[in-house]
């Protein structure tokens, strides 16, 4: 019978379930430590693993994540104050680097592992084998066909037969490349070997995607800095707004490069339900490798078009308006003048800005204080109504009809108390507003070239403004190798979706009459139905070899070992093993 | 105010797109009415049934004969004829026969690899609706052609790809999914059985697109300026499309499963419902359908993620980052996979398997639709 199993051996080295394998753990350490490693690397563990990696992925697109917006988590710790601490011990503000998470897809890389070894060896003995023998029943087989030939063929001689159908039946099957070997009064043959190495391929490369990520994620980093139209950049830590490191990216790997900001252009929608759409988004930069400025090339950077440098690349992430202020104090020196970004809030670019005068102001009396303005910019202003109802707003996100509309203090803008402060937003604790002569707070609306006098001496100007973008610099290493292996896996699972396995037997024996029995039998993963039309082509081509032409089915060869496979079991599938069932 | 620099938007071919879709709309409706005739009108006649699964029987083995006679008789190129047998208590044979010159070679396949018995479909070998279904098969291949000219036209009018946005999105995946159940069926495979949820899914994802997703054809925001646009999205769409497809087919395997364990135990009495479930395929075949149509996409899906990896690195600095989408797309991706190796599994195949097709079609119209309706993230797909 062993030849029966060997042929019934599955088509798929996958490891098959072992709930019974209690027989060899033996009581002890080792014996608990074998049936973990068991659990662990089977197919339903993997299962499972897979199924609680996409749950828990789950609350990362739920909960703000600080990588990806850490003031969204502020605000959310501001708001939440029983659910913030537990979230926070939960990790579920870095859900993708939380301990949990990880133990999963590490737990779910080592059984990868403890799959993907065992299975490679074994395929490599089976590349090295000859294909499985011929199963003594090939009746047994899901497909089968037999026919008698008494070799009145085309240029036979009887007697000869079995030897020249195995010979044809050969070369057949090597035209449709099977590998196939000779077994006695049989051919045994099978195909589709790229399924299983499709699979491996597949299950390797995912290990490739775990490491260049891990590598991108250890060697690689990023950093941000607005650039105000006309200002530059060199690429170091201290130029940055926002210098976001990793293990082994420090201030010390960065590369020596630097860009200025030409120009910054946009368009944006200016007809039917989408107006204000932006449309085009480019800064025009100069850069330079090393320090030297002068050596300058221009570039453009657009949205989904980065510039690269060195090792770097530089994306433009976003964009707003800088509105320029001159502030003279109540001597007339002016104290402060020059752009100022402002954040935008809507997708008209309404804006809030804060200029910040920190030193140099003299008042009337001439005490030196901090001037602080803040203010609504609207690169165009809705109408004096509409402002009235719903507060300053922009209606379109180009400079058609630009304000600003502000209020001003005076007194400590707070920048020695050490906590960490936003560019734009006033912090008026320590400080007093300014009032109209009437007692109510000083808030006008300016357009480009209006000012206004300062009740404490002085003005404050509004001469133009200026565009400002956001870049992002970033190092990625491990891209390339994330890439490379992703596209591996792709190819590895077409393969092992698409490619069928399978194996094709057949037996010609000639009796002593001079008639050769011809048994033909295939198997193949129950996903194919392509076995049979195979073996019937194959049945077809061997009629100018053995034509069928002795009276069928005299005697069915075997028939008594014919049994009814049951539908729902796998092994059965891959051919009837279990030859226990009696004949009715 | 600056001069945009912008391509026109050609309102002609936008207003003939608007037409187009309510016209596939109301086709597909028409088609979807059809195959539910059919069901109908198709379950009353019992007898005609089963007469026509017998006469259907009785044709299979005229070809053969037919067959093996020419072959005999011109002593040409011999030919290869299928017969299924059906024996009792589900198990079936399948016969392929070798016509020789001077015989013939009986190629029997059974077991598990035999087809199923399938039910006779829709229309139960009634005349009547059988003319409903083909109706209905006409009017789907309508509807889908005029979809395909909306979609077309839309693209024209904006000169870009057409599925810049939801709505675009969503008119572009029905008619993936229309085109591939006609070119199945075209293909010469059995799958009438999918009109009728095919329809219905069209006419439900257009009217929603009209209905919610609708914006005027328009140019692209900057962050979908690239030619991944191409790529990624047309790819996300056409697995949208398919997957649809595969849930379908998951879902009835379900159903016609326990109905068939139900009817094995004699817990069915017959009645309406019964008869629908026995001219639907049998359960391994929409299991196989299933399978097939989830393990085809599988592998494009994949590829969906990663050229909007790659997008990403162009657009955002980096390939992977997390963000709900791409969280989405990941979680649909598994679920995937852990369907694919649920049906490796023992124990797992079969009914639980099925479910996890449909968890993981859930994961992806999640991704689809409720990321960019309830999470704000960075994709921005425009017009919502
Ligand atoms: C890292 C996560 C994993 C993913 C994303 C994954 C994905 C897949 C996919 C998509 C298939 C379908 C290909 C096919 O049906 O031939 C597959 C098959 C398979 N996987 Fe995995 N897998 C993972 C981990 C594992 C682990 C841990 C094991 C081992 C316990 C494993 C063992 C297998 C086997 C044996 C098959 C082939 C089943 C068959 O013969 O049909 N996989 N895997």
């Amino acid at each position: 019978m062993t030849s029966d199993l060997d042929a019934a051996e599955r088509l798929s080295s996958a490891p098959t379930e072992d709930g019974d394998t209690g027989g060899e753990v033996g009581i002890g350490v080792v014996g608990w430590l074998r049936w973990m490693w068991r659990q662990l690397t089977s197919m339903r563990t993997a299962l499972i693993l897979l199924f609680l990696l996409s749950l828990a992925a789950i609350p990362g697109s739920l909960v703000p994540q600080i990588s990806a917006s850490p003031t969204k988590v502020a605000a959310f710790v501001a708001n939440h104050h029983t659910l913030a601490p537990i979230y926070q011990k939960l990790g579920l503000f870095h859900v993708y680097s939380s301990f949990w998470f990880s133990a999963i897809y590490l737990l779910l890389f080592i059984s990868l592992a403890g799959c993907i070894v065992p299975r490679t060896w074994q395929f490599v003995g089976v590349l090295r084998a000859q294909p499985p023998a011929a199963p003594k029943h090939l009746v047994r087989l899901p497909v089968y066909a037999s026919w008698r030939s008494r070799g009145s063929g085309s240029d036979s001689n009887a007697g000869a037969g079995a030897e020249r159908t195995l010979d044809a039946a050969e070369a057949l099957l090597r035209k449709r490349r099977f590998r196939v070997a000779r077994d006695g009064d049989a051919i045994t043959s099978e195909k589709g070997y790229l399924r299983e190495v499709g699979n491996l391929l597949f299950h390797i490369s995912l290990f490739g995607m775990l490491i260049a990520f891990a590598v991108g994620k250890l060697f690689g980093g990023m950093g941000t800095v607005l650039l105000i139209e006309g200002k530059g950049f060199s690429n170091n830590v201290s130029q940055y707004d926002d210098f976001m490191p990793s293990t082994f990216y420090t201030a010390d790997s960065l590369d020596p490069f630097g860009f200025k900001l030409d120009r910054f252009e946009a368009t944006y929608q200016t007809t039917g339900d989408q107006l204000g759409t932006a449309r085009t988004f480019q800064a025009n930069v100069s850069y330079w490798t090393g320090s030297d400025a002068s050596t300058a090339k221009k570039a453009t950077i657009r949205v989904n078009d980065p510039l690269t440098v060195d090792g770097s690349n530089v994306y433009l992430t976003a964009h707003g308006y800088a509105p320029v202020f001159k502030v003279t104090d109540a001597k007339g020196n002016v104290v402060f003048d020059g752009p100022t970004p402002c954040l935008p809030q809507d997708g008209n670019i309404t804006s809030v800005c804060a200029i910040k005068v920190n030193d140099g102001y003299v008042d009337n009396n001439g005490t030196a204080t901090q001037i602080g303005i803040s203010g609504i910019f609207t690169p165009t202003a809705a109408t004096d109504a509409s402002v009235k109802k719903l507060g300053p707003h922009s209606i379109f996100p180009d400079l058609a009809d630009p304000k600003i509309y502000l209020t001003a203090y005076h007194g400590d803008l707070g920048n020695n108390s050490g906590a960490p402060q936003s560019i734009y937003q006033l912090d008026t604790k320590h400080m007093a507003q300014y009032k109209f002569a009437d007692g109510t707070p000083l808030t006008l609306p300016l357009a480009p070239n209006q000012g206004f006098k300062l009740p404490s001496g002085g003005t404050v100007t509004f001469t133009g403004i200026q565009q400002w973008a956001n870049f992002t610099v970033a190092h990625n290493p491990g891209t390339g190798w994330a890439l490379t292996s992703s596209m591996l896996a792709v190819l590895g699972l077409i393969g092992s979706l698409f490619v069928q396995r399978r194996r094709i037997w057949v037996r010609a024996v000639t009796s002593p009459d001079g008639t050769t029995t011809v048994e033909l039998a295939g198997l193949a993963r129950s996903e194919s139905a392509r076995i049979a039309e195979e073996l019937a082509e194959l049945a077809l081509e061997l009629q100018d070899t053995a034509p069928a032409d002795v009276e069928a089915d005299a005697e069915p060869i075997e028939e008594s070992a014919v049994q009814e496979p049951s539908a729902d079991d796998d092994k059965v599938a891959a051919g009837p093993t279990t030859t226990t069932t009696t004949k009715e | 105010m600056r001069i945009l620099a912008e391509a026109a938007i050609d309102t002609r071919f936008a207003n003939i797109s608007n037409v187009l879709i309510y016209s596939a709309m109301a086709v597909f409706l028409f088609a979807f009415l059809a195959y539910a005739a059919e069901w109908t009108f198709g379950g009353r006649s019992r007898v005609a049934r089963q007469s026509a699964a017998l006469a259907g029987r009785g044709s299979l083995a005229e070809t053969v004969a037919e067959a093996e006679a020419e072959a005999t008789k011109a002593g040409q190129a011999p030919t290869v004829a299928v017969t299924v047998t059906r024996a009792g208590g589900g198990t079936t044979t399948l016969t392929r026969t070798v016509a020789a010159k001077a015989g013939k070679v009986d190629v029997v396949t059974r077991g598990d690899a035999a087809p199923p018995v399938d039910g006779v479909g829709a229309s139960g070998g009634d005349e009547g609706a059988d003319r409903l279904g083909r109706i209905a098969v006409s009017l789907t291949t309508l509807a889908a052609l005029l979809d395909l000219c909306a979609v077309i036209t839309r693209g024209i009018s904006a000169h870009r790809p057409p599925w810049g946005n939801l709505y675009e999105f969503t008119c572009a995946m029905t008619v993936v999914a229309a085109l591939l159940f006609v070119g199945l069926l075209t293909a010469g495979k059995d799958v009438r059985w999918m009109g009728l949820p095919v329809t219905l899914g069209a006419v439900l994802g257009l009217g929603i697109a009209v209905a919610v997703f609708y914006t005027d054809s328009e140019q692209l925001v900057p962050a979908l300026h690239s030619y991944w646009l191409w790529i990624h999205v047309s790819g996300a769409m056409v697995c949208g499309g398919a997957l649809y497809a595969g849930a379908v087919a998951a879902v009835l395997f379900y159903a016609k499963d326990v109905y068939e364990q139900r009817k094995g135990q004699e817990l069915i009495k017959g009645g309406w419902w019964s008869d629908v479930f026995d001219r639907l395929p049998a359960a391994a075949t929409l299991d196989k359908w299933s399978y097939r149509i989830n393990a085809f996409v599988f592998p494009l899906w994949t590829f969906t993620i990663i050229a909007g990896a790659i997008w990403a690195e162009a657009a955002w600095g980096h390939y992977w980052e997390w963000d709900p989408t791409e969280t989405w797309a990941f979680i649909t991706w598994v679920a995937y996979a852990c369907y694919l190796h649920a049906r490796a599994t023992a124990g797992w195949k079969g009914r639980k398997a099925a479910v996890l097709a449909f968890v993981a079609f859930a994961c992806y119209l999640f991704n689809a639709y409720g990321v960019s309706i309830f999470i704000n993230g960075k994709h921005s797909y425009a017009g919502v």
